[in-house]
């Protein structure tokens, strides 16, 4: 009983006691792929012959990144997958359903999980207890056909969080705080698990936006012990009873053991073109902006939309400054328009686009121009990656996008709240 | 049998190259056709590096090479363009199985010393690089067992080929 929560997921799915450093082949629960990646992962099952998946419940292509497709060649792509989910039976979520990392917390991972996808932010799923790690094409290709992958066994670097979260701060302010701290290779091949009296008392919506960005900092993964914020959760999608504990050991080694306090954490940005290149806000001079994106795997959950709708209720945007807003999926999508948020964003002058990446992935809804500026609350920043590498990228909050909006440069949310 | 030598000449790059340097976003449409992706290999880390990189040319970097996205088009493009390794101070995790994967092998050094255009000898049997255009010589982290193999295999298609099964001991 010396686990942590990765030895323990793995050992379990390897079938016998594993521990860090170990090349292991594992089980796996949950595989997946996307429209960027899955293409050619289809092309390697058809090279090897291997065209099937191991089990069709929980094998997923989702069509989320040019969704709906924005060019001839992306939707040739698109069609290849299409055709391999009903040869296959593999699940297809397809355009306009949502992003794949939402899309798989709402419907697919449980606790103890091991889930493996096409998509380095696939360790978003890690916040429900399970460990999930994003890989290549050919593994994803290989774990589809055969359910299995190999794997070395991450350490661990623990993350214990403790404070009260001052107003107008969020989990996107935490987790831009731990990279800021140890840098964008700093948890390189390493689980990140997140723990402490702040991470027990946020939201899982809240939770997810933490492990959504562990690949942000070079993680494997990021964990989050389970409780009873995980099992709610689980109960209102109804898999209640999949929920288990699941924690490290009181014993358990870690490589390293961080300790935050967040009781003077204000609202930060990254600035271009490292998600490491932190600021406080208090710091940040006039810093114009051309454009803001609300949404993503990392802020387009419905609690990002009402807090960023609380700010623009009554508000316009500043008119020289785009507002785009992209629900997470269209559960999200469903529920934000229920509470008038959609009215709010549409009234503050934003265009909302339909469930998917949206403009972060470079390639449609909202491409910058040379020398442009956004503000958006993805989780990467780098040169080139909203498909102009002439433009500039500013990672915050939803609240801290909001106000931005507002004022047309990087502003302080915590005045409209 | 893994290649015991390879000779090349140094390309070097900085910190942080992403795999959105090495495969643009604005250049999604292509990952159909590797052939033409490969064309803008590294584009946003130097835009000519295509035209002039040459069969058999080394990848040199700072810190965390290929950071980003797990898009395997990344080492492709890289091999494709005739690159026969990359050597940085570390590798992104998802970016170093992608390469092993493929069959790239990626070493890892203290790259300081290696200057662009320099003729670089990698005796991988030895872990030895030599740097013949200064005469210096460095060693690089020894691979691992299951690393060593999927480079002799010539990637993981051929491993599970050749074995029915991840072969990991």
């Amino acid at each position: 009983m010396d686990k942590t929560i990765s030895e323990r997921i793995i050992s379990e799915h390897v079938g016998r006691d594993v521990k860090s450093g170990e090349f292991v082949v594992a089980r796996v629960d949950v595989v997946m792929a996307q429209d960027g990646t899955g293409p050619l992962a289809v092309q390697e099952l058809q090279k090897m012959n291997m065209e099937r998946v191991f089990d069709k419940e929980n094998s997923i292509i989702f069509i989320d990144h040019a969704s709906p497709s924005s060019r001839k060649e992306l939707s040739n792509s698109q069609k290849i997958l299409r055709e391999f989910t009903k040869k296959t039976g593999a699940f297809l979520s397809d355009i306009g359903e949502g992003i794949c990392h939402q899309r798989l917390v709402e419907d697919w991972v449980n606790p103890g999980n091991i889930v493996v996808g096409a998509d380095s932010h696939t360790c978003t799923a890690g916040a429900l207890g399970a460990f999930a790690t994003g890989m290549g094409s050919t593994d994803i290709a290989l774990a589809f056909a055969l359910g299995k992958v190999w794997l070395k066994v991450p350490e661990t670097q623990k993350f214990v969080i403790n404070g009260d979260m001052p107003e107008g701060v969020y989990s996107k302010d935490i987790i831009l705080h731990i990279i800021g701290q140890i840098g964008a290779g700093g948890a390189t091949y390493k689980a990140m698990e997140f723990e402490g009296g702040t991470i027990e008392n946020l939201s899982m919506s809240s939770r997810f936006t933490i492990t959504n960005m562990a690949i942000e900092a070079g993680g494997k993964t990021g964990l989050i012990p389970t409780d009873e914020i995980t099992r709610n959760y689980l109960e209102e999608r109804g898999r209640g009873d999949k929920f288990r504990e699941i924690k490290s050991d009181s014993d358990a080694k870690f490589e390293k053991v961080i300790e935050i306090e967040v009781n003077k954490l204000e609202p930060l940005v990254a600035f271009p073109h490292t998600v490491d290149n932190v600021k406080r806000i208090s710091d940040i001079e006039d810093v114009k902006i051309d454009q803001v994106f609300i949404g993503t795997c990392t802020n387009g959950r419905l609690e990002d939309l009402e807090v960023s709708a609380s700010i623009l209720k009554g508000r316009k945007r500043q008119k020289d400054t785009r507002l785009i807003v992209v629900p997470a999926s269209k559960e999200i999508f469903l529920e934000a328009v229920r509470r008038g948020l959609i009215e709010i964003f549409l009234e503050a002058g934003a265009a909302v686009e339909s469930p998917g990446c949206g403009p972060c992935v470079g390639i449609h809804k909202g491409v910058l121009a040379d020398g442009e500026r956004v503000l958006s609350t993805q989780n990467r920043n780098f040169l080139g990656r909203m498909g102009n590498p002439k433009g500039f990228i500013y990672l915050g909050s939803p609240a801290t996008a909001a106000a931005t909006a507002i004022e047309g440069k990087i502003a302080d949310p915590r005045i409209y709240l | 049998m893994i290649n015991p030598t390879i000779s090349g000449r140094a390309w070097k790059f900085g910190n942080d190259i992403s795999t959105d340097h090495i495969t643009p976003g604005r250049y999604f449409h292509l990952r159909g056709n590797l052939e033409e992706l490969a064309k803008h290999v590294l584009e946003d880390a130097d835009p000519s590096f295509a035209s002039k990189v040459k069969t058999g040319d080394i990848i040199v970097a700072g810190k965390n090479f290929g950071l980003g996205s797990s898009r395997e088009h990344a080492p492709r493009v890289i091999k494709i363009a005739g690159v026969s390794c990359v050597i940085a101070k570390s590798f992104a995790r998802i970016f170093y199985r992608n390469a092993f994967n493929i069959g790239l092998p990626l070493l890892v050094t203290n790259t300081d010393e290696i200057d662009e255009g320099d003729i670089l000898k990698i005796y991988l049997e030895k872990g030895k690089i030599e740097d013949e255009t200064n005469g210096k010589k460095l060693n690089f982290t020894p691979l691992s067992p299951f690393m060593r193999k999927l480079i002799e295999d010539g990637g993981i298609e051929e491993h599970v080929k050749k074995y029915g099964d991840f072969k990991v001991e």
